[in-house]
């Protein structure tokens, strides 16, 4: 026998050994629970994961939106039934922040509802766009690619910063615009220069990251189809909406679904650029719940907690429509 | 056999014995000022003193303070001593030294300033922890624009109206962008507010929105229309967050920067002899001529399991000469009346850095009581947080003055409740 033989031999054994152990183990379960309670055995290490990370911390944020106090501890806390609720859905008229009772509530909830769908909206074209130009066979795709991933690997405040100081009255920007001979712009005081700004930062830090997933999606698109539409001499305009955009329709839900989330959560790069100014211009409903729970003395940890309930209740029927909507158009 | 059974039972019960006896305490604090750094030859000095008994400095940064040890402390844990600045917000976990400290030569010392340390009961006469140091708003000036511009510099007694007169006289003639700035925050804005009769909170401790304030909010306001002020700070920034733009005045940006104390040490080493400048005694309003006072304290906390060690440890540091010695190594202003009085002598300080101490000094004995008084309060926070949120909204335009002051004071009120009655 061989050397290489014995030792494969060996290994063999070593690699039966667990299966030596946990075979009997198994066996002993199985005799005692059943075979119907053994698929049990095998799911309770990932659900307890799940209870303990996921479903755990959903409980204690009910338990929370429902008692007050500005104590930590949940014997500390009084129960005050749906006050933090109301106190949150308090409003005359809900057209109009400044009738309600937390009125900074219904504008970060309001400015929320307009940033997300242009966020994404410009995440997702722009995204599709660099794509599409990645795919294509040019010269250095390479370093482009890597140069476009980059800002996703940078820290969120760094990313804030360094748009900061882009941006503010002496920034790097009004330089460049005084330098040509045109008169300053102060970005970071105007309502809606600050808001664009803001989009444009939080799209131009996670676009690469979108973009790697299409161009995957891109690339797993057969060639000979776009070989076949070149035979049949079809424009670019009518192979991209004819091949590409439906067989990418599968990663663009994808992208679709992680864009809408990510821009719902979006706080720190937008904290630090603009402190959710000027005024309560571009201040986001995380930045609501952070500033009411953690940034603001007393800390209102109910308040806080019964916001962000609501807002998972939002995300939650969104969620849900996207689902079936997703459905219906498989079934078609 | 038998005698290294009895001796290596001897050591070990030595051993425990030494270890029941052995007491240690941790100081947290951060390494500016009056902190870890200027601390640490006294701590020597006392651990070297007391045989058997430790106390271990854990120097950690500022937003550790803030931000980390109220969690702590709410869960019990933490060090045994601290030096904090919230006086007020953490009171309810400060240990009563009452029994372990001289309590007459604490009030005689830092009298005014230990009733900040009672923030959620007025009425105690706990002492709950030593003030370590003052900090003072004030205005920096440059000198050089003044000079450049030929305008003569107002002096003591001046008003804001004054101020805002000369500096804008001074900003057009030097081509400077800005003639005034303030630091975004609330504790600089309640400066402003008080000199103009706010009294931001009562002696029962209920929010106080009145004609002060509201003059106040419409002065600040008007200064950030028409140019004065620049938007960059309380206009463009949102919510709670502080911001400062120091650097406007660093970089002779700006004539007239209101900020405090604590900058002294950075405008000596980053300004040097690039310009003449210096701290202005504090601008009058209609009401008074005040600035607020700050500071730190020196506390122990309920969950220490050495109270005894903690009284003496802050005793120790509290006695004059080992005060003096942290003060003038940490170039601050001390809390102690005795050396307001007498003076400190800072001698790794150049001596525009003394001047401008003095000034701020000088600015201690006219704080309006209800500069005081809003320090020492528990919820002096939520109202800072709420004026720079509503300020910032009036000078946007979303709200009028009224309904800022409406939402003042319904914030402040909505935090009071959260707190104290555990309901909204």
């Amino acid at each position: 026998m061989s050397a290489a033989t014995r030792l494969t031999g060996a290994l063999a054994t070593l690699a039966a050994l667990p299966a030596r152990v946990v075979e009997p183990l198994m066996h002993g379960l199985q005799k005692l629970l059943g075979i119907k309670r053994m698929p049990w055995v095998f799911l309770i290490p990932n659900l307890t994961a799940v209870l303990l990370f996921s479903l755990l911390p959903v409980f204690i944020n009910i338990f929370y939106s429902v008692t007050g106090s500005d104590r930590l501890f949940p014997l500390d806390r009084p129960y005050v039934g749906a006050a933090n609720y109301e106190t949150l859905l308090d409003c005359r008229d809900y057209l109009d922040p400044s009738t309600c009772s937390r009125d900074l509530f219904w504008r970060a909830l309001g400015n929320t509802l307009l940033f997300v769908p242009v966020q994404v909206a410009a995440m997702i074209g722009i995204a599709l766009l660099t794509a599409i130009c990645l795919n294509r066979d040019i010269r250095g795709r390479g370093f482009f690619r890597g140069i476009f991933f980059f800002p996703v690997m940078l820290s969120p405040v760094v990313v804030a910063l360094t748009w900061q100081w882009i941006l503010q009255r002496n920034g790097a920007l009004n330089g460049l615009l005084t330098a040509i001979g045109l008169e300053p712009i102060n970005w970071l005081v105007l309502p809606d220069a600050a808001f664009f700004w803001s989009v444009f930062v939080t799209v131009w830090a996670h676009m690469g990251f979108f973009t790697i997933i299409l161009l995957a999606g891109l690339q797993s698109i057969p060639r000979d189809v776009y070989e076949a539409a070149k035979m049949d001499a079809a424009s670019p305009w009518r192979v991209f909406t004819r091949i590409t955009l439906p067989m990418l329709k599968p990663t663009l839900l994808v992208v679709f679904i992680l864009c809408v989330i990510r821009s719902v959560q979006t706080f720190d790069e937008l904290y630090v650029l603009t402190g959710g100014g000027p005024g309560s211009a571009t201040i986001l409903i995380v930045q609501f719940i952070y500033e009411t729970g953690f940034a603001i003395q007393p800390r209102n940890f109910g308040l806080a907690a019964a916001a962000s309930l609501l807002l998972g209740m939002v995300l939650l029927i969104f969620t849900l429509v996207q689902l079936r909507v997703a459905r219906g158009r498989s079934y078609g | 056999m038998k005698f290294a059974g009895i001796l290596s039972g001897t050591v070990f019960g030595l051993a425990v014995a030494a270890a029941a006896q052995a007491q240690e305490i941790t100081v947290q604090c951060d390494d500016l000022g009056f902190g870890c750094k200027a601390m640490a030859p006294v701590v020597e000095r006392f651990n070297q003193e007391n045989p058997g008994k430790t106390v271990r400095l854990e120097t950690v940064s500022y937003q550790t303070i803030v931000e980390a040890l109220p969690v702590q402390l709410e869960s019990g844990e933490g060090p045994d001593v601290a030096i904090i600045t919230d006086l007020g917000g953490l009171s309810r976990y400060y240990l009563d030294l009452t029994s372990y400290v001289d309590a007459a030569y604490f009030e005689k010392e830092f009298g005014r300033t230990l009733q900040w340390l009672r923030g959620s009961d007025p009425a105690s006469k706990a002492i709950n922890g030593m003030p370590t140091s003052l900090t003072v708003n004030g205005a920096y000036v440059n000198l050089t624009l003044f000079e450049q511009a030929g305008i003569p510099v107002p002096q003591e007694g001046a008003t804001w109206d004054d101020w805002a007169e000369a500096t804008r006289k001074v900003a057009e003639a030097t081509n400077t962008d800005f003639p005034m700035e303030m630091d975004r925050s609330g504790h600089r804005f309640a400066s402003f507010a008080i000199s103009h009769g706010a009294e931001l909170v009562d002696e029962q401790g209920n929010p106080v929105v009145d004609d002060g304030l509201r003059t106040a909010i419409e002065r600040f306001v008007e200064w950030h229309k028409n140019g004065t002020m620049p938007l960059d700070l309380w206009g463009a920034v949102g919510g709670a967050t502080h911001r400062e733009l120091f650097t406007d005045f660093l970089n002779a940006n700006v004539v007239f920067y209101f900020g405090g104390s604590w900058t002294l040490n950075q405008m000596d080493t980053e300004v040097g002899d690039l310009f003449e400048w210096a701290v202005m005694p504090a601008p009058c309003g209609p009401s008074s001529c005040t600035v607020m006072p700050g500071g730190g304290a020196l506390v122990g906390f309920k969950h220490t399991k050495n109270p005894e060690l903690v009284g003496e440890f802050i005793a120790y540091v509290a006695q004059p000469e080992n005060y003096k010695e942290i003060i003038a190594a940490s170039v601050e202003i001390p809390a102690a009346a005795s050396l307001i009085e007498g003076g400190v002598e800072y001698p790794s300080a150049s001596e525009r850095t003394q001047e401008a101490l003095a000034t701020f000094t000088n600015q201690i004995p006219k704080m309006a009581p209800a500069a005081y008084r809003f320090q020492g309060w528990r919820f002096q926070r939520a109202m800072m947080n709420a004026l720079t949120t509503r300020i910032s909204q009036v000078i946007n335009d979303e709200l009028t003055v009224d309904a800022a002051l409406e939402r003042i004071k319904q914030d402040v009120e909505l935090a009071m409740g959260a707190a104290q009655t555990g309901g909204n």
